[in-house]
């Protein structure tokens, strides 16, 4: 079996995908909520994995 | 009496109805949406949860094994197992054929270790949203 490596930001972004996918699926009643709901997770966590990085980045000096 | 009765029968009933799709939506991520209708929802949920597992398998992830001790190391290997468990058949069909990799160090393993155990989760998640379409409290 091949072994598959990705960079922290590809794993984080593939994670965010399924997981807002599965999100927004399961806590919504109609499509159009679905969505919504499945984008607004994916910009959260978007936006924490860069919010995140660069405060790392700028806490190591 | 006749209502104690009623209410037995009822909450069987109940059962029976919902008891199988969830018992579904286990085995084949997705499955239970699929069987009440829900066809796009439960191919959504199925590429997720499996895209999910695979993924951590081909990053070598590790499936967590029943293990006791203190609490700490008891709520992680055993959360995490139930977890892996919850996969369904991707979690027992990687069994079978014996995928067995280390407890190792090192960032690609280590998440490839938490997309097995996610993948586990969210088939939970979606196992909860096809018992509340079965027993009605959702659309």
């Amino acid at each position: 079996m091949p072994k598959m490596g990705l960079s922290h930001l590809e794993t984080s972004l593939l994670m965010a995908l399924v997981m807002s996918v599965v999100l927004g699926i399961t806590t919504k009643k109609t499509q159009s909520e679905q969505l919504r709901y499945g984008l607004k997770c994916m910009g959260y966590f978007v936006g924490t994995v860069f919010g995140l990085g660069w405060l790392m980045y700028l806490g190591h000096g | 009496m006749a209502e104690k009765v009623a209410g037995e029968a009822s909450a069987l009933a109940s059962v029976n109805k919902w008891a199988p799709i969830v018992a579904l939506g286990w085995l084949i991520p997705g499955a239970g949406h699929f069987f009440l209708g829900k066809r796009l929802r439960g191919g959504l949920l199925f590429a997720s949860v499996t895209l999910s597992f695979m993924v951590g398998m081909l990053m070598r992830g590790y499936l967590f094994e029943w293990q006791t001790g203190d609490l700490f190391t008891t709520l992680i290997y055993c959360g995490g197992y139930i977890a892996n468990l919850a996969s369904g058949v991707p979690y027992l069909f990687a069994k079978w054929l014996g995928y067995s990799e280390p407890d190792m160090a090192g960032h690609v393993v280590d998440y490839g270790t938490k997309f097995l155990v996610c993948a586990g989760l969210m088939n939970i998640l979606a196992m909860v949203d096809a018992f509340e379409i079965a027993t009605g409290k959702k659309d």
